[in-house]
């Protein structure tokens, strides 16, 4: 990598030190930039009407449109679990039949994993960041960024389909030889619009990888990279091997239906395990395209609001390339009682233990990072905290998984439902609302109401804990996953998972409302509310189209916030 | 599309906005289409698993439906695709130094040969139909286990290894199929003079994709036609 100097560098070095001092300045001085700010053309209102969104180019501009499309699938997928939860109200099976309770959680499960998790924070924050933060003027490939949200709306319009049609019963997983030859519902057409998202995630991830080694402004070396670019970095490359793996494992699905090839089917002699090696192979990976990026959030939102660098930035950094690495060698721990070798499970098994290493290293340094800092508790910070706290809590009830024996007790129960929803709803989800949050003036360049963030913020994680911890409890007593009735005793534990259910509910909704109403009556925010560090803050809110006035030539280190002023207190705590 | 505002000096008109200089455009692209040949091979890669598997498991079966397959056929279809591999490269050369009329033969050629490789596939598959070995309710396959005579074949797993043929020279020729389109659009666009010695990288590109889908074609054939073809 060479970075050679390109436009005039020096100049931009000062803008740099111009946009520091203004982040501490008093009031006026800020408030006069604000309205320069606010008059200055930028992403948003260089161009108006619908064509200039459907046929953009602009990094920016395709991430707000998967901000609109991601939101609506969240919702939908919301709606699937808000049923899932009534129907689970009462022991007996009442308000759906057994066949409909199927449905719901399979499209819960597709849409929300598909159709939201693993496009959330790549596809919006990371879009809309990733140039940002390296000083580039947009991605590599910027046409093959909006062909990627193009893919993503056709899969999405497939998938809407395939649910106003019929629905699909098979699980999120399609296991076979249920998918292949049972299910009377619609496999091939769920399955072709999840292969064709697939695409649309892989091109994202191939853009970020090129973008992240072809196009960062001179002076950004791989070491002075925010980390929040080190993990879309690791996500990518899980994007890019394990996506096209579980594309093939669809397509031999849909044609095992469709042409009745015998590869996954038993009575012909073929190998219903292989289907779930396969995939595995991408579907436990995936589960760190959703996490890795939620970790590069909070890895940029500590360091802001407790004014420290960040403790440990190499080990943060490699922690990521080492989940990636290791997260694609672990996907037989699925499989423990599916019938595979004694010895290939604990070898399995025990790569599994090794994945906690490099999540807790990342645990440790965010904990250190605050150590002595001055912590200011600002809604992205809450988000961050309540991420910490409840991925440790996930991930260490994953290890409980991880060993044989435990697993071969908790398989297919609630214990497995909570897991699992700690770390994709309880990590990702909190991760890509604290990261809202921490750039939503630099998105919209306005302000959101801090009140009613923290009240959110603290309605996510009550409700959160609510709806899953029981959970936990319930999987242990041994209530099975994927049932619409149970016995009466679980019953009280189930009433308080849907009560919790409904304020989550809540705590989701609220954000899109203020975020809204922020749009046209939020403050007008700086370039650089929050004192941050990190070429983002260096520009206008919102950007200009191009990012930069001049290329920036970066001289210093990530996270310097030793050189850089807090904002008044005024600001944060507003 | 507006243009920066820093001025670029003597721009070439195929520089996009927001690469400084063609040289960083010309790695970045590279590096991208390496990085999509790696999905590829992953693509791939999930049912070359497959079948190493039921390889191991069903050898016999396997080996004596693999002698159903048109090995004449096969190798010219090798020979068909290795050279038009070689055609691409001189397309490049030719492009590389500013040589038109060279560019578009050879492009020309290449074409010629991909759609020669797809119908030579298409006489295969035909032949295949006609003898029911196509999966599905009607498939049956005579034969028996190479070298023993008396030891009649497993119906159900010659049916997996022409499950895989299928599915695998299936996905080989819809990647032939796009590489024909994608020459198509190389040729007019050669034709009309655009790839200079400045700036050729979708013909570079290109070529390496069909590089690529050569390459699994190469490993393709001595799998599933060569598996023992000892009499």
């Amino acid at each position: 990598m060479k970075p050679e100097p390109r436009g005039s560098g020096r100049r931009a070095g000062d803008d740099y030190s111009v946009g520091r001092e203004t982040a501490g300045t008093e009031g006026a001085i800020a408030m006069a930039t604000a309205a320069i700010t606010a008059e200055r053309e930028n992403y948003l209102n260089q161009e108006y009407g619908i064509k200039s969104w459907l046929l953009t180019v602009d990094h920016k501009r395709i991430a707000l449109l998967y901000l609109l499309s991601i939101t609506f699938f969240f919702f939908i997928g919301g709606f699937f679990a808000l049923l899932i939860r009534l129907e689970l109200l009462t022991p007996a099976g009442d308000l759906v039949q057994a066949d409909t309770y199927n449905k719901l959680f399979t499209m819960h499960g597709q849409v929300m994993i598909f159709f939201f998790l693993i496009p959330s924070i790549p596809a919006v924050l990371g879009n809309f960041l990733v140039p940002l933060m390296i000083g580039a003027r947009d991605l590599a490939f910027p046409r093959i960024n909006l062909l990627s949200w193009y893919l993503y709306i056709i899969a999405g319009i497939m998938m809407l389909h395939c649910m106003l049609t019929g629905g699909v019963d098979t699980g999120w997983t399609f296991y076979t030889p249920f998918s292949t030859a049972f299910s009377n519902t619609k496999v091939i057409e769920a399955g072709l619009a999840i292969f064709v998202s697939g695409f649309s995630s892989i091109l994202t991830g191939l853009n970020f990888v090129v973008t992240i080694h072809r196009m960062r402004a001179p002076g950004m070396t791989w070491n002075r990279l925010p980390l929040f670019i080190w993990a879309h970095y690791a996500t990518s490359i899980i994007q890019l091997l394990g996506t096209p793996v579980i594309a093939v494992t669809l397509v031999l699905v849909v044609l095992e239906r469709a042409f009745h090839l015998g590869i996954f089917d038993p009575t012909r002699g073929g190998d219903p395990i292989l289907f779930q090696h396969l995939f595995w192979f991408y579907s436990h990976p995936a589960v760190y395209i959703m996490i890795l990026p939620s970790m590069g959030v909070v890895t940029e939102i500590v360091p802001c609001f407790t004014r420290k660098r960040i403790f440990g930035y190499k080990f943060v950094a490699m922690s990521s390339i080492g989940i990636a690495v290791l997260g694609f060698l672990v996907w037989a721990h699925h499989m423990f009682v599916a019938g595979i070798s004694l010895y290939a499970a604990l070898i399995f098994s025990m790569l599994s233990y090794l994945v906690a290493v490099p999540s807790a290293i990342k645990v440790f340094n965010w904990t250190a990072t605050m150590y002595k800092g001055s912590i200011t508790f600002a809604t992205p910070m809450l988000y961050a905290f309540g991420f910490i706290g409840l991925f440790l809590m996930g991930g260490l009830t994953g290890l409980f998984l991880a060993a044989l024996g435990i697993d071969v007790h908790v398989t297919d129960t609630y214990f497995v439902v909570a897991h699992f929803h700690y770390i994709m709803v309880g990590g990702a989800v909190m991760g890509y609302l604290g990261g809202m949050h921490f750039w939503w003036p630099k998105i919209s360049g306005r302000m959101y109401p801090e009140a009613l963030g923290k009240l959110a913020a603290l309605l996510v994680f009550v409700g959160f804990n609510l709806t899953f911890f029981p959970q936990f409890i319930l999987g242990y007593l041994g209530m099975p996953r994927r049932y619409w009735q149970y016995p009466p005793e679980f019953q009280v534990l189930n009433v308080l998972s849907t009560a919790g259910s409904t304020v989550l509910a809540v705590g989701y909704v609220l954000p899109m409302l203020y975020f809204l109403w922020s749009m046209r009556y939020g403050k007008i925010a700086p370039a650089n509310p929050w004192g941050a560090a990190g070429l983002e803050w260096t520009t206008t809110s919102p950007p200009p189209t191009f990012n930069f006035d001049h290329t920036p030539v970066v001289d210093w280190e990530a996270y310097d916030y030793e050189n850089i002023p807090a904002p008044e207190e005024a600001r944060v705590a507003g | 599309m507006p243009d920066s505002p820093i001025a670029v000096e003597h721009h070439n008109p195929e520089l996009r906005h927001h690469f400084a200089d063609m040289e960083q455009q010309r790695e970045a692209s590279s590096l991208g289409m390496w990085l999509f040949l790696a999905t590829e091979v992953m693509f791939f890669g999930g049912m070359f698993c497959a079948y190493l598997i039921y390889r191991y498991w069903y050898f016999p079966d396997f080996a004596a439906a693999s002698k159903s397959l048109d090995i004449t056929l096969g190798t010219v279809n090798t020979a068909v695709l290795i050279c038009s591999s070689l055609t691409v490269v001189l397309a490049v050369r030719a492009a590389q130094l500013g040589k038109r009329h060279e560019q578009v033969v050879y492009l020309a050629l290449t074409l010629v040969l991909g759609l020669a490789f797809l119908g030579i596939k298409g006489i295969e598959w035909t032949s295949k139909f006609r003898e029911h070995h196509i999966p599905g309710a009607s498939f049956h396959f005579e034969g028996a286990v190479p070298g023993h005579p008396d030891h009649p074949i497993d119906q159900q797993h010659a049916q997996i290894f022409f499950s895989l043929y299928f599915a695998m020279t299936g996905m080989h020729a819809l990647h032939m199929v796009i590489g024909v389109g994608i020459f198509s659009y190389l040729l007019y666009h050669a034709w009309k003079g655009r790839y200079t010695p400045e700036y050729h990288t979708p013909l570079e590109n290109s070529g390496l994709y069909w590089h690529f889908v050569d390459i699994i074609w190469i490993y393709l054939f001595p799998l599933l036609y060569l598996i023992d073809r000892k009499k």
